[in-house]
């Protein structure tokens, strides 16, 4: 970050001299390192002997003991198991009512159309930090707490909101003669939405499903409120207890933490493109 | 606020556009009214039928624990006296209604202030220079420039690994006795820097890292927003002799103003309430010194001894109140500045 200061930025917008391309390339290589180092750094302790998590070297010998060890002998993959239905859970059932809910306010008037909006931009600002204690609350009444039901709904409302927007605004660059051709063949609006202008949506909702996605994926404050018990854990909340304040056990984090990000990083190097069009397409614009 | 919008739009809004209709026809028949409200329902099910699961959810897990929320705030919940089950015994909640006692005592006491403080130093912090160097970055990528793609993946990358990992990996670089950052001083003759175990370094390194956090989005954004600046308008200001620096301050800033002013509110609303980096690095620690309103809110009622749940929610309708305080006069300044938003 701080190599990121002293770039004398503007050079002429044509030809530069080369001490600003100089300049310009020293910058964004400075920004990209350290924009990947840290995981990169994950990855390479990842392969280093427990003893050694912390040397400076490169690796010396290579093993994936932390990875045999932390999918053998610790709870890993219940944790991977939890967090895998909680993320496929809110994502299918999230993507299909923000397209829904997208669809509605891209395409039809109707009354309760501009408040619903408005809810919508609202609640994305709420904190977490208000809704937590009384959801514990109602969750612990329901019998939920410990369930991985209740954290898809928890983050259904995390999600859905700010990916209705970003449907909506997929579903405007859908031509509306496509709808109006569906309904003159006689399909219902339903049908039309199915149909016809569901596939032409495909780019929104893979970016609806990547933003779903890592929201559940990721998310701390509720997966560690609402989980207890190493057995009902997800990731987020499992991999805080490699490294508490009982002791650090490095090479298990960095294996699992390496684990869990690289879905992740996969699936958003698919979807980063369709990210930045919807991003501006749906939430800048609102 | 969203309180009485949540659970019934629908509602609202019916009576609105009855009202509506009467108004323009002027017409102001009971049966009429109904006959015309029965007919906009079978005009709009289908689309208030695909709407509702979002009001449902919005309503229930939104709506309903909001008010919730606000009551106990008003009450003496703590993890002894509410509703609960041991065992086979259902014990029910027997905690008192105490007014704005909660409020009294919060506002009353320094930690709710020092809280703040950091709370405010700290997403100013983040977002200025996340801002800053989101912007420049962005600036320097929207040229033509050799390896483009390759520079603008890569600085995209901490977006796309889910924050706690990314947290813990800084975790193991800040150790204070054998993380990389200090052997790297080490190297170059410079004492250990207690990262995480100083108020103050603990607080310049979770900035550190919720920055490394929040420029990919930054950038993202702010590149959408620089490539819908014409380049026309480069052309004739260099034509007309400006500067780099000139240009950059009149058709660059105001370029992407739309963008930034609400790419800034987004993201100090993230970072005021932005759980994961604190939580995760410091706990809050040391001392309390990098604990934020919202961790702090967390800790009363899931870490401390015994749960508080009361003051808790009375801490996080206070950082309701803020969040919203702030958005007001926010709109309002890039309203006066002419802002359509």
């Amino acid at each position: 970050m701080t190599a990121t200061k002293t770039i004398p930025v503007p050079g002429r917008r044509g030809g530069r001299g080369p001490l600003a391309a100089f300049g310009l390339h020293a910058g964004l290589l400075a920004a990209t390192a350290v924009a990947l180092f840290p995981p990169l750094w994950l990855l390479v302790t990842s392969f280093k002997p427990k003893s050694e998590s912390f040397s400076t070297a490169l690796v010396n010998d290579f093993t994936l003991d932390n990875y045999t060890h932390v999918v053998a002998d610790t709870y890993f993959l219940t944790w991977l198991g939890n967090s895998l239905v909680v993320v496929v859970g809110t994502t299918l059932i999230g993507v299909f009512i923000a397209a829904t809910t997208g669809y509605a306010i891209s395409r039809f008037r109707f009354p309760g159309m501009r408040p619903l909006m408005w809810v919508l931009l609202v609640t994305q600002m709420f904190p977490m930090a208000v809704l937590i204690v009384p959801l514990y609350n109602t969750m612990a009444s329901l019998g939920l707490l410990n369930q991985p039901v209740g954290l898809i709904i928890t983050y259904l409302t995390v999600a859905v909101p700010f990916c209705a927007w970003m449907m909506k605004g997929f579903f405007d660059t859908v031509p509306v003669d496509i709808d109006e051709s569906g309904r003159v063949d006689g399909l219902t609006p339903f049908g039309t939405f199915w149909r016809l202008v569901l596939p032409l949506a495909r780019p929104g909702l893979a970016v609806t499903g990547f933003y779903t996605f890592v929201t559940a994926w990721a998310e701390v404050a509720y997966a560690t409120a609402f989980m207890t018990g190493e057995e009902n854990l997800t990731l987020a909340g499992g991999l805080q207890t490699f490294v508490n304040r009982y002791g650090s056990d490095w090479g298990s984090m960095t294996a699992a933490a390496v684990i869990v990000a690289v879905p992740a990083a996969v699936v958003f190097g698919f979807a980063q493109r369709h990210l930045v069009a919807g991003l501006t397409a749906g939430a800048t614009k609102s | 606020m969203a309180v009485e919008t949540t659970s019934r739009p629908a509602r609202v809004d019916a009576d609105a556009e009855g009202g509506a209709r009467v108004h323009r026809r002027g017409t102001g028949r009971k049966s009429g009214e109904t006959g015309r409200l029965r007919r906009a329902a079978a005009h709009h099910w289908y689309a208030w039928a695909m709407v509702a699961p979002v009001v449902v959810v919005i309503g229930v897990i939104i709506g309903y624990p909001l008010v919730r929320g606000v009551y106990l705030s008003l009450t003496d919940a703590d993890e002894a006296n509410v509703e609960r089950t041991i065992g086979v015994n259902h014990l029910p909640a027997t905690y008192r209604f105490t007014g704005l006692d909660n409020y009294a005592e919060i506002l009353g006491d320094s930690v709710f202030w020092d809280r703040l403080g950091w709370t405010v130093v700290w997403t100013a912090g983040c977002v200025g220079v996340t801002f800053a160097l989101g912007l420049t970055l962005a600036v320097m990528l929207n040229r033509q420039v050799r390896g483009r793609s390759f520079y603008r993946i890569g600085m995209i990358v901490p977006w796309g690994i889910p924050a706690f990992v990314s947290v813990f990996a800084w975790k193991m670089l800040f150790n204070e006795k054998n993380g990389l950052l200090n052997k790297v001083l080490d190297g170059g003759g410079i004492d250990a820097v207690p990262w995480l175990g100083d108020p103050v370094w603990a607080k310049v390194a979770v900035i550190a890292v919720n920055v490394w956090l929040g420029v990919p989005f930054m950038i993202v954004a702010m590149l959408g927003a620089l490539q819908g600046i014409p380049g026309e308008l480069y052309e004739a200001a260099e034509m007309d002799g400006a500067g780099p620096w000139q240009r950059f301050r009149n058709i660059t800033l105001p370029g992407v103003r739309g963008v930034s002013s609400t790419v800034v509110l987004l993201s100090t609303i993230w970072t005021f309430n932005m759980f994961p980096v604190i939580y995760l690095l410091t706990r809050g620690g040391p001392e309390d010194s990098t604990e934020i309103l919202v961790t702090y809110a967390f800790r009363l009622s899931f870490i401390n001894s015994p749960r508080d749940f009361a003051t808790s929610a009375a801490w996080g309708v206070l950082i309701l109140v803020l969040l919203s305080l702030f958005t007001v006069v926010y709109r309002r300044a890039l309203r006066r500045q002419g802002e359509v938003w």
